[in-house]
C-alpha cells in the first residue's frame, strides 16, 4: 500500500500545470466572460493533444491505457486552472463519440429528468427536475444524455433552447430547454452508471483544484494586505480562515484519490460508495473555500476584478453535476443501511 | 497512488490476526473505569502478551529492541487491534509513545539499558509532567525549576494533565534550568522516579466523572544528573524530537472506532423510527462521507511517512477535521437517543424496543469534548497549519 503519488503521477500533474499556465491563463480565459461560446478550438484540441480526453482509453483504441486515479489529478489541475468547458463530459464520451478523444469534437452532457414521477434513482444520483439546464450548447457537437435507461446522443442544433440571461459563472454559458427530445440511444445501462461514477469523481477532482487555488489566492492576498499595522495573516481570525481551507481541501482530496484508486482497483472498497463521498466532499470545500476566499478579500473580494467569485461560482455549477448535496447524502445513508443489514443477515447466520 | 497491500504486508496482518483470535479470549475480565490499580495489571499483562508473542514496540527501532516495523505495519497493527477490540495501549501509552522513542533517539546507552526493555515488557509505567497551570498551549513558559546540587537536581513546581500519574513508575519531565526567560532556550528532559520524596500526586475529575489525570506537586525533588536525557537546557529539541514519532497513525483506533459508532447509530435509528426523516439519513450519510476521507487520509499520511520518514503536515489536518467529525457523531448519537440521552444509563426503550445504549453513546460524547483541547487545542493546530504551511505571519509570543 503506498498511497502517495508515483513520480510519473506528479509529473504527469506538473506537465498539465504547465499547459495551463501557459495555455489557459486566467487572464486570457476572462475575456470570454459572458460569451455565448467559451471553448477555443485550438486550446481544446491542445488538451485532447495533452491526453485529458483520452488518458483512460486502451492503447488499442488510441487512448493512454491510464486509470481514473491519473485523470483525477489531470481534472485537479484543469479545476485549478478554472479551465471552462464540458471536460468532464468529453472525457467520458472518449471511445464512444468519434473525436472526443483527441479534442476535435466538443461533446457535452445532460441528466435526462425523471419526469413527474419523483423517483429516485439509483442510490440517490442525478434527480434534476424540469427545465433541463444545458451547459456550454453553442460550443457542442454532440449532446449526450444520460438516464437510468442508458445514453443517447440528442443533435444540439434541433434543441429548442432559450439561452439563459446573466449565467452565474460567466465562463459557463446555460441554455434551457423545457423537454429533451428523445435522442438517438449510443449506449446502454453499463456506460451511464460507469459514467455518473467516474464523472462525480471527476468533477469532483475539478472542486478540490479550485479549492486549493483559492487557498493560494486568500494566502496571497493575507500576507500582502495590511491592516492595523501589519499583513491580516498574522491574525488569528484570518489564519484560521485559510487553516480551515488547508484541511477541508486535504481531507476532500484524500477522499477524490481514494475513490479514483478505489475505481481502479475494485477489490480495495466500494468505488460507487467512495466517489458518492468524494463528490460530497469536494463540493463542499470548493464552496467554503470559494466563500472564505472572498472573506478574506474584504469589499475587494465582492469585486468581479477580483477572481475569488469566479471559483465560487463554478463550485456552484459543479456541484449541481453528477449528485448534488442531498441526493449524495442520502446514496451514503443507503451504503450504511446495506452495511447494517448485511451484519444483521450475518449475526443471524452465526 | 496504490490501495493494495503487498504480499508481505498481508501475511503480516494474517498472522497477526490469527495470533489475536487466539489470545484475546484468555483475557481476564476488564476493571472498572476508575480502578487504576486493576488498569495497570489489565494494561501491562496484555503488554507483556504483546512482548512475548514479539508484538512489542510494533513501532520501535530494532535497536531499541523494537520490532522496527514499517509505517503501513504499524497501521495493519492498529487497525487489527481495534477491529478485534483488543485491550487499548492504555496506561503504557506514555512509555511506548513518548518517554520510550525519546530515550532511544537521545538516551545514552545505559539509559537505554535500564529504561527500554521494562517499558516494552510491561513491567514500568510511565507518565508525562509537561504541561503546568500556568503553561499550556505557550509549553516553552514552563517555570518548574531544578537547581544543580552536587550530582542531583533538586526540582520544585507543579504539572498537570498527568495521565495516570497514580500508578507510574517514571514520569518524563521538563524543567527549568536556564533563566527564568529563556523559554525553549532553558529547559531540561529528566526522569523522575514517581516514588521519589517530595512527590504528590493530587487526582483530578474530568467532566466525565473520571480521574483520568492528575495534578503533581513537587517540593524539592532530588533527581540525579545521571536521569538527564540530552544537555542541560537541549529538552525542548529532545521533546520536539518525538512529535513526529506517531508516523501517522496516532488515531488509527479512534478513527475505527467512530466508525463503529456509525454504524451503531444507525442501527438505533433504524430501532428508534428515526431513520424514516431524511434529514437524520443525510447527516448520518454525511459522516459516512467524512469518516471514509479520514480513512483515507490516514492511509495518505502513513505512505509520506513511508517515504519521507515523517508524517508531514498531515497530523495536524488529520487531527483538525477528525476532532470535530468525532464531536459531530456524538452529537447526531446522543439526538438519536433523545432524553434517554440525559443520563450515561441503558435505559429500557418503550413498547419492546430494547436496551438503548445511552452509557456508551453518552461517555462517548463527554469524552469527545476534551478531544479538540487535548495534544494541543485546535486553535493552535489551526496556527500550525496558517504559519508552517501556508508561511502566515507568526503570532508574537508574547506582549502586542
Amino acid at each position: 500500500m503506498d498511497f502517495e503519488l508515483t513520480e510519473f503521477q506528479s509529473d504527469l500533474a506538473a506537465g498539465v500545470r504547465g499547459l495551463c499556465e501557459g495555455r489557459f491563463a486566467l487572464d486570457t480565459l476572462r475575456r470570454a466572460e459572458g460569451s455565448d461560446r467559451v471553448v477555443e478550438r485550438d486550446g481544446w484540441r491542445q488538451l485532447g493533444g495533452a491526453g485529458v480526453f483520452n488518458l483512460c482509453l486502451g492503447e488499442d483504441t488510441g487512448g493512454l491505457g491510464l486509470g481514473l486515479a491519473d485523470a483525477a489529478l489531470v481534472f485537479e489541475e484543469l479545476g485549478r486552472a478554472l479551465v471552462p468547458g464540458p471536460l468532464v463530459a468529453s472525457h467520458l464520451a472518449a471511445g464512444l463519440i468519434e473525436g472526443a478523444d483527441d479534442g476535435s469534437v466538443v461533446v457535452g452532457l445532460v441528466e435526462r429528468p425523471n419526469h413527474g414521477s419523483g423517483a429516485t434513482a439509483p442510490r440517490g444520483l442525478a434527480i434534476p427536475v424540469a427545465p433541463v439546464v444545458i451547459e456550454h450548447l453553442a460550443d457542442l457537437d454532440v449532446l449526450l444524455a444520460v438516464s437510468d435507461e442508458g445514453v443517447t446522443s440528442i443533435e444540439p442544433s434541433t434543441l429548442d433552447a432559450t439561452r439563459m440571461a446573466r449565467p452565474m459563472d460567466p465562463l459557463t454559458p446555460l441554455w434551457s430547454v423545457s423537454s429533451l427530445p428523445a435522442g438517438t440511444p449510443v449506449a446502454g445501462t453499463d456506460v451511464s452508471s460507469r459514467w455518473r461514477r467516474d464523472g462525480a469523481v471527476l468533477t469532483a477532482a475539478l472542486q478540490i483544484g479550485a479549492a486549493a487555488w483559492t487557498t493560494e489566492l486568500a494566502v496571497e492576498y493575507a500576507k500582502q494586505r495590511k491592516q492595523f499595522g501589519r499583513p491580516i495573516g498574522g491574525f488569528q481570525a484570518i489564519k484560521h480562515l485559510c487553516a480551515d481551507m488547508v484541511v477541508r481541501t486535504e481531507v476532500a482530496r484524500a477522499a477524490v484519490h481514494a475513490a479514483a484508486v478505489t475505481v481502479d482497483q475494485p477489490d480495495v472498497g466500494d468505488a460507487l460508495v467512495a466517489a458518492a463521498g468524494a463528490k460530497l466532499l469536494a463540493d463542499e470545500a470548493a464552496l467554503a473555500n470559494g466563500r472564505s476566499c472572498i472573506q478574506v478579500h474584504g469589499g475587494m473580494g465582492f469585486t468581479w476584478e477580483v477572481p475569488a467569485h469566479l471559483a465560487y461560482k463554478r463550485a456552484r455549477v459543479l456541484a449541481t453535476q453528477f449528485g448534488t448535496d442531498h441526493e449524495l447524502a442520502e446514496s451514503l445513508a443507503e451504503s450504511l443501511a446495506e452495511s447494517l443489514a448485511e451484519s444483521l443477515v450475518q449475526s443471524l447466520a452465526d | 497512488m496504490d490501495l493494495r497491500y503487498t504480499q508481505a504486508e498481508q501475511s503480516f496482518r494474517t498472522g497477526l490476526r490469527t495470533w489475536l483470535a487466539d489470545i484475546l479470549p484468555s483475557l481476564p475480565s476488564k476493571p472498572a473505569p476508575n480502578d487504576w490499580p486493576g488498569r495497570r495489571t489489565y494494561d501491562t499483562h496484555w503488554q507483556r502478551l504483546l512482548f512475548d508473542a514479539g508484538y512489542a514496540g510494533v513501532d520501535w527501532p530494532v535497536e531499541g529492541g523494537g520490532r522496527g516495523s514499517s509505517p503501513v505495519e504499524q497501521l495493519i497493527f492498529k487497525e487489527e487491534l481495534e477491529r478485534a477490540h483488543a485491550p487499548y495501549v492504555g496506561v503504557n501509552f506514555v512509555g511506548l509513545l513518548h518517554a520510550g522513542p525519546t530515550v532511544i533517539a537521545e538516551g545514552t546507552p545505559e539509559q537505554r539499558r535500564r529504561y527500554l526493555p521494562p517499558i516494552l515488557k510491561g513491567d514500568e509505567v510511565w507518565c508525562q509532567g509537561f504541561s503546568e497551570p500556568d503553561a499550556g498551549s505557550d509549553l516553552a513558559s514552563l517555570r518548574t525549576r531544578a537547581v544543580r546540587d552536587g550530582d542531583e537536581y533538586v526540582v520544585t513546581g507543579s504539572k498537570i494533565w498527568t495521565s495516570h500519574a497514580e500508578v507510574a513508575d517514571y514520569c518524563e519531565l521538563l524543567v527549568r534550568t536556564g533563566t527564568e526567560d529563556s523559554r525553549h532556550r532553558g529547559i531540561t528532559w529528566l526522569i523522575m522516579p514517581m516514588d521519589s520524596v517530595g512527590v504528590e500526586v493530587r487526582p483530578l475529575t474530568t467532566i466525565a466523572g473520571s480521574a483520568e489525570f492528575a495534578e503533581l506537586f513537587l517540593d524539592g525533588v532530588r533527581i540525579p544528573v545521571s536521569n538527564r536525557v540530552g544537555d542541560e537546557n537541549d529538552g525542548w529539541r529532545v521533546t520536539m524530537v518525538t512529535l513526529s514519532f506517531e508516523r501517522g497513525t496516532a488515531f488509527v483506533g479512534d478513527l475505527l472506532e467512530a466508525i463503529e459508532l456509525l454504524s451503531e447509530s444507525v442501527a438505533l435509528a433504524h430501532r428508534t423510527g428515526a431513520w424514516s426523516d431524511p434529514g437524520v439519513r443525510r447527516q448520518a450519510g454525511h459522516l459516512k462521507a467524512e469518516l471514509d476521507a479520514l480513512w483515507a487520509l490516514t492511509k495518505r499520511n502513513v505512505s509520506q511517512a513511508a517515504r519521507t520518514g515523517v508524517p508531514g503536515i498531515g497530523g495536524t489536518v488529520f487531527k483538525l477535521a477528525y476532532t470535530e467529525t468525532r464531536q459531530k457523531l456524538g452529537e447526531f448519537s446522543l439526538s438519536l437517543l433523545g432524553r434517554a440521552g440525559l443520563a450515561a444509563h441503558d435505559s429500557e426503550g418503550l413498547d419492546g424496543l430494547g436496551s438503548l445504549p445511552a452509557e456508551a453513546m453518552v461517555e462517548d460524547w463527554l469524552r469527545g469534548i476534551s478531544l479538540t483541547i487535548a495534544a494541543g487545542t485546535s486553535q493552535i493546530q489551526r496556527n500550525i497549519v496558517g504559519e508552517r504551511i501556508l508561511g502566515l505571519p507568526k503570532e508574537p509570543t508574547r506582549g502586542l
